[in-house]
Formats: structure tokens, C-alpha cells, sequence
């Protein structure tokens, strides 16, 4: 077994170390969410020309901490007529898939929780489950809003898991290896083998790049369907559907949800940094290149996606749904297609 | 005529459930307590009932037990968006009873501040139309400006929103020194938004996707159901009462009629009534710089409001162009201080009831843009 996970290395493979690598994600998470939480607010503020929140803290950086403290004191409603155990369960699956993903998300050279070697098919295999959550809970609200929404949901998830995984696919051809660690592995060096930029290799890549480049491309379009954020935000259509899939959720409940979309908003960035944008490597060469500088990396090309995604939601209008459909179906396919053969080819030809 | 385009509601063969939503009275895009009960075969709307009164003040009857000058603030409350222009038509009707001449300084203040608040409500109605589109940045953006819209009524008028500024006869104050060159920095802060917007919002393609083609409206329905203001223009009927009819100043100044032109989708949907207002911002604009140049500085504003107001006998209906349409109030004098009747013909409660009209057939996300295309204010539909 190759070296994966330095607290294995370090401290033995017990159950201590494993609970320690199991939640050292959740750690992560808890505190990226509370950062991309306060990203939000800031440059929407920024974007819009105000200054965000300024009261809690310097800057209003406890803003964040203010808000789900405000989310545990509100009260849990159940409506009557639900049906309580899958309204309950709802937002937990729904956590849990996004969740799960992180297990094998290569944060660095020395640290991914599993690596095993279908990594990037496990990623797509659980990211469904959100889907089966969203289902459960607008649902189980019985709510007329609610249900359109998880129909909504399912329909938009199918569309655009498609188009991504062909992206993802045409990558796994290139570096032939469907294992995380190994793709960001391949692409070490300087930026320009970056699978973004057609990988490792020498001139003949160049045939590549304009298929990678609409690949990543396309697999950003495709991400940003499967995490329900504007422009395709039409589960939770706030003019239409008041919030979709999680109108009735209250209190902590509906944190859960919020959680879920931040984590799942930081696994497709992430999924998008390690197989375009080079994971936790350096883009100059040795330059800053380690152990513990992949984290940097890997973490800061991780939330350059995020607030890119954020940039989005606060300039661009919401898609109707039958032209999300029209978008996942009729232009994202076709091109992750072609560039799926394209780079099938050049591979073959190689 | 151009070619209506629908989902077909024979489509399916399948006989599927059809789902009844209430969509509001509390419901973030129905712009204040209006109730749409709404008939959707899975997102195919077939069917929408609105259901008014949520906010019914019996305005009409109200107005029966307060003297001329009690009921102007009471106005204001109609369409709560564009108080001045609102209050402008019932003072026009007074004076026309009382056959009193207002000095020019009067008229072109009353032009001045009606354009700078019908600046104000076409700025809430298009941003209010993004919002309902999901783009949220467009609203804050002309939020911003139509504060110093707002802080120049305030310090004419004294409120921010429901300004009590017309009276029979003059104003309720004058203007005061730096009035005219902040109403000019404000008509050149609403032509820059305006331009950032045209591209942030009215041609992303997004935008346009979502509002062209949607809810097509004809010139014939539209005239049928008597629609007026921005929805008319917008499908393509030139009908502006400032111009048709220019009541005070208006025939003085070189303005345009925007109609909807079809740029992008079709004469009468969605895209087109909301280009309409952005239009009519920018002519609202051209009126105000003229009227700035030929306002004359002396004069009292406030010379000639009678103290008590005993109207002649007899009847009037009088009706300016509001923001949202035409505004028409009837009221039939007894030669008391009060009206023996009063009736309104608010523009909004007219353009909404084409909402079944024009909605059936259209997805369900559609049918809170055509509503926001319309560009309703419960405040005037209840009234």
C-alpha cells in the first residue's frame, strides 16, 4: 500500500487514528463552511456594492458563528401531515452524501482519507445519494412546493451527471487512472501539465487543450447544476418555489441542508482542482512543493473554485427548468461527448 | 401580428393529475398580498384565479368622511410606489372644479417630482422583475439610486414614501436652494446605472431566455381588458396620456412614447413591457433636464392654497399617466367640504386582471414573471 495518509504513517493503523482521519474532513468542513458562509455574504456585499455584515466581530467575520447560533435556537418544526421519519432522515442523507465524498478527496501528497483506486467513481456513485435525500424531504414535507422542487432536483441531477461524468471520464482516459492521488500525482511539475492544459507530455498535447479546456468547462457548468446554485438553482427557485425542497425545514434541519450545499459546493471544486487544475501541486515546478504546502494548494484552488461559483450566483439570472434540461442535454452532452472521443483518440493514436 | 408560441395543453395523452397551489397571499414573488390560485399540470400552468382584498381599505367610502385636503394623504396609500404621481390627478381634479389656474413654477415642480418618482417606481418594477428572474444584484443596484431620488422628495416633502406634497391650488412647501442641480445629479446617476444595467441584466442571455417569448400579450387583448401604461406600450400601443392628452406642462417638452419593438422576442411579451420602463426611465430623464431649464425661479409655491375647499356641485373625472398606467379619479361633488362619491380607476387592478389571459399555458416559474412583468401594486389593485 502506497503512502496515503500520514496519520497511518505516524501513528499505526487503530481505531483511534481512524476516527482521527474520519473526522479530520468534518473539521474541515465545519470550518470551510463557516469561511465560504462569510465569503458569501461578503463579496455579495462587495458585488453589490455594500459592506456586509460589520456588527459581530472585526469586519463581521463572526458573522457566520452568529447565524448558526441563530439556527439552533429556532425551533424544529415537523408539520402534521408529514411523514416524520423521512422528513427527520432527510437532511441527515443528505449531509452524509455530501460527506461521504470527502473520503477520498486527495487534500495532499500525505493525506487522503481512502485512497482507493475507483476514487473518482466512488465520487459520482455517492454524490447521488443527495439526490435521494432532496427526494425524501420535499417529499415527506408534503408540500406542494417542496415536492415540485425534488422533482425539479432529480430530473436536473440526472441531466447534468451525465455531461460531468464524461468530462470526468476523458480525464481518466488521459491519465488512465481512475485513483485521485494518482491523477494529481501525474500532473506535478509546472502549471502547464495541469490536465486543464492537456497533462504531462511533450509538444503532440497541444491537440488536446481545446478538449480539456471545454472540458473543464464543462464540467464547471455541469458542477454547478449538481450543487443547485445560480444559475440553476431551480430545486430551491426562490421566486417561484419559495425555497423548493426544504421550504418546511426549520432550525438546525435546515442548517443541515445549508451545510450539505457548502460541502457539496467544495467536492465538485475540489473533483475540479485534482483533475484539471492539478491538485495539491505547485503550479511552479518545486516551488513551494510538499507535504504540507499540497494542502495549501489543494485548499486554495479549492476555494478560487468556490468563490467563483459565488462570483456566479450574484450576477447571473436563474435558468427556467425545461432549458436547463435544453443546456444539460443538447449542449453540454454533445461537447463532453466529442471531447470524450477526441482525447479517446489521441490517446489510442499515442 | 406575430405567431403565439405555448406549450400545447393537449400535449399529453396521458391523463395526469393536475395540482392546485395557492401562490400567496404570502409568497416571496407575488409583490405584496395577492393570491393566485393556480392550476398546474405538472410545471404547465392551465389555469389562474387571482383572489384580491388582503389589503382592501375601503378607500372609496373612506374618502366620503374626510374633507378634499384629509384624503390626499390617504392617496398616497394607493400605489404606495409612486405617491406623487398618485396624488396629482385628484388634485387636478379640484382645481378643475374650482377653476383655479396654478402658477407655472407649480406645474413644472409637480412635472419635476412626478418624473423623478415615476423614475423611482420603474427603477423598483425592473429590479423587482430581475429579482423574480433570480438575478439579485440589478435590484440592489438601483435600490442605491433610487435612494437620492427619495432623499431629494424627502427634503421637499418631509416622508420618503408617501409624500402628502400636492395641493389644490399649489405645494405643500417649496423648493429649496440646491434643488436643481441634485435633481440633475440624479438624473445622471440614473442614466449610468441604467447603462450598467442594459448589460448586466436587460441583454444577458439568460435574461432574455427566460422573459422573451413569455407571456405574449396582443395589442387587441390588451386594449380589450383595458390595460394601460408600460403593459400597453409594451405591446406595442402608443398610449401615453402626457402626450395624448397633455394635461399641465407637458405639451412643452420633446419627449418619446416608448413602445415595445420587438428587439428580441415578440411585440407584447415580457422582455418587452419591462424594456418599456427602462425606456421610459431615460425620457422621464429628458423631461426633467428640460423642465429644470425652463422652470422659472420666482414665485410662491404656496400662495394660492385656499384653507378650506367647498367644491361646487357637480361631477369630474380627470386621470393623468401614473407610473403604472392610468389613473383616473371620479368624484361627484354635493358643494360640501367633502365628496358626496369618489371613485378610482387604479391602473394596477386593470393590467392584473390580464394575468389569466396571457399565463395559461406558460411553465409555472413564467407565470411569476409575467406577474412581475406587469408590475403591480396590491396597495392600488386593493385599494
Amino acid at each position: 500500500m502506497e503512502k496515503t495518509n500520514f496519520i497511518w504513517d505516524m501513528f499505526g493503523t487503530n481505531i483511534w487514528t481512524v476516527l482521527a482521519v474520519i473526522s479530520l474532513p468534518l473539521l474541515f468542513v465545519l470550518v470551510y463552511a463557516l469561511i465560504a458562509i462569510l465569503a458569501e455574504l461578503k463579496v455579495s456585499a462587495w458585488i453589490q456594492e455594500r459592506v456586509g455584515p460589520m456588527r459581530t466581530g472585526p469586519y463581521g467575520i463572526l458573522q457566520p458563528i452568529a447565524e448558526v447560533v441563530k439556527l439552533i435556537q429556532k425551533e424544529d418544526i415537523t408539520p402534521d401531515l408529514s411523514s416524520k421519519l423521512l422528513y427527520n432522515l432527510a437532511p441527515f442523507i443528505i449531509f452524509t452524501g455530501a460527506y461521504a465524498a470527502f473520503a477520498v478527496i486527495p487534500f495532499s501528497e500525505a493525506f487522503v482519507p481512502a485512497g482507493i483506486d475507483v476514487g473518482l467513481f466512488y465520487v459520482f456513485a455517492i454524490g447521488s445519494i443527495s439526490a435521494m435525500g432532496i427526494v425524501m424531504g420535499g417529499w415527506a414535507s408534503n408540500n406542494k412546493y417542496s415536492l415540485m422542487g425534488a422533482m425539479r432536483s432529480v430530473s436536473q441531477l440526472i441531466s447534468y451527471e451525465i455531461p460531468a461524468a464524461l468530462a470526468v471520464l476523458s480525464i481518466v482516459v488521459l491519465a488512465s487512472s481512475m485513483n485521485m492521488q494518482e491523477i494529481s500525482r501525474a500532473q506535478t511539475g509546472w502549471f502547464w501539465n495541469w490536465f486543464i492544459f492537456g497533462g504531462p507530455g511533450d509538444w503532440t498535447k497541444v491537440w488536446v487543450v481545446p478538449f480539456t479546456l471545454a472540458l473543464a468547462i464543462t464540467y464547471f457548468i455541469a458542477s454547478l447544476a449538481e450543487t443547485n446554485r445560480v444559475p440553476f438553482d431551480i430545486p430551491e427557485g426562490e421566486s417561484e418555489l419559495v425555497a423548493g425542497f426544504h421550504t418546511e425545514y426549520s432550525g438546525m434541519k435546515f442548517a443541515m441542508f445549508f451545510f450539505a450545499e457548502y460541502a457539496n459546493m467544495f467536492v465538485v471544486a475540489a473533483i475540479l482542482t485534482t483533475i484539471f487544475l492539478g491538485g495539491w501541486n505547485s503550479p511552479f515546478g518545486d516551488f513551494m512543493q510538499g507535504p504540507w504546502w499540497g494542502a495549501m494548494w489543494f485548499i486554495s484552488k479549492s476555494f478560487f473554485i468556490v468563490l467563483i461559483q459565488i462570483w456566479i450566483r450574484w450576477t447571473l439570472p436563474r435558468y427556467r427548468v425545461d432549458q436547463l434540461m435544453y443546456l444539460g442535454w443538447k449542449v453540454l452532452l454533445p461537447v463532453a461527448l466529442v471531447c470524450f472521443l477526441a482525447i479517446s483518440l489521441f490517446v489510442m493514436i499515442k | 401580428m406575430s405567431e403565439i408560441k405555448r406549450m400545447d395543453l393537449e400535449y399529453s395523452q396521458l391523463d395526469s393529475d393536475r395540482m392546485r397551489i395557492n401562490v400567496g397571499p404570502q409568497h416571496p414573488s407575488t409583490h405584496g398580498v395577492l393570491r393566485l390560485e393556480v392550476e398546474v399540470d405538472g410545471e404547465i400552468v392551465t389555469e389562474v384565479v387571482p383572489h384580491l382584498g388582503y389589503l382592501h381599505r375601503s378607500f372609496e367610502k373612506h374618502c366620503e368622511r374626510m374633507t378634499y385636503q384629509q384624503i390626499i394623504p390617504y392617496i398616497d396609500r394607493m400605489d404606495y410606489i409612486s405617491a406623487m404621481n398618485n396624488e396629482w390627478p385628484y388634485v387636478m381634479a379640484l382645481e378643475k372644479m374650482l377653476d383655479i389656474k396654478v402658477p407655472e413654477k407649480v406645474e413644472y415642480l409637480r412635472v419635476i417630482v412626478s418624473e423623478l418618482n415615476r423614475i423611482a417606481n420603474h427603477q423598483i418594477a425592473v429590479a423587482t422583475f430581475g429579482l423574480d428572474a433570480g438575478a439579485f444584484t440589478p435590484f440592489l443596484f438601483y435600490f442605491r439610486d433610487r435612494e437620492y431620488i427619495i432623499w431629494i422628495l424627502e427634503k421637499l416633502s418631509g416622508a420618503r414614501l408617501l409624500y402628502n406634497y400636492f395641493r389644490v391650488g399649489g405645494m405643500a412647501a417649496d423648493i429649496y436652494p440646491t434643488f436643481k442641480q441634485e435633481v440633475l445629479d440624479v438624473v445622471a446617476k440614473v442614466r449610468k446605472t441604467n447603462a450598467e444595467i442594459m448589460n448586466l441584466l436587460i441583454y444577458n442571455s439568460i435574461f432574455i431566455k427566460r422573459t422573451a417569448h413569455v407571456g405574449i400579450l396582443t395589442p387587441e387583448v390588451a386594449i380589450n381588458y383595458g390595460c394601460s401604461g408600460p403593459v400597453l406600450r409594451g405591446s406595442g400601443v402608443a398610449h401615453d396620456l402626457r402626450r395624448d392628452e397633455a394635461y399641465s406642462v407637458y405639451d412643452r417638452f420633446d419627449f418619446e412614447v416608448p413602445v415595445g419593438k420587438g428587439e428580441v422576442g415578440v411585440v407584447g411579451d415580457s422582455w418587452n413591457r419591462n424594456m418599456v420602463r427602462v425606456n421610459e426611465m431615460e425620457q422621464s430623464c429628458r423631461i426633467i433636464e428640460q423642465a429644470i431649464a425652463q422652470m422659472p425661479d420666482e414665485g410662491d409655491v404656496t400662495a394660492l392654497i385656499p384653507k378650506r375647499i367647498k367644491i361646487p356641485k357637480g361631477e369630474v373625472y380627470m386621470r393623468a399617466e401614473n407610473p403604472k398606467g392610468d389613473l383616473g379619479f371620479y368624484i361627484v361633488s354635493n358643494g360640501t367640504d367633502k365628496p358626496e362619491r369618489l371613485k378610482a380607476r387604479g391602473a394596477s387592478f386593470v393590467n392584473l386582471s390580464v394575468i389569466p389571459e396571457i399565463s395559461k399555458g406558460y411553465m409555472f416559474a413564467d407565470l411569476i414573471l409575467i406577474l412581475g412583468s406587469i408590475d403591480i401594486v396590491l396597495g392600488e389593485v386593493d385599494r
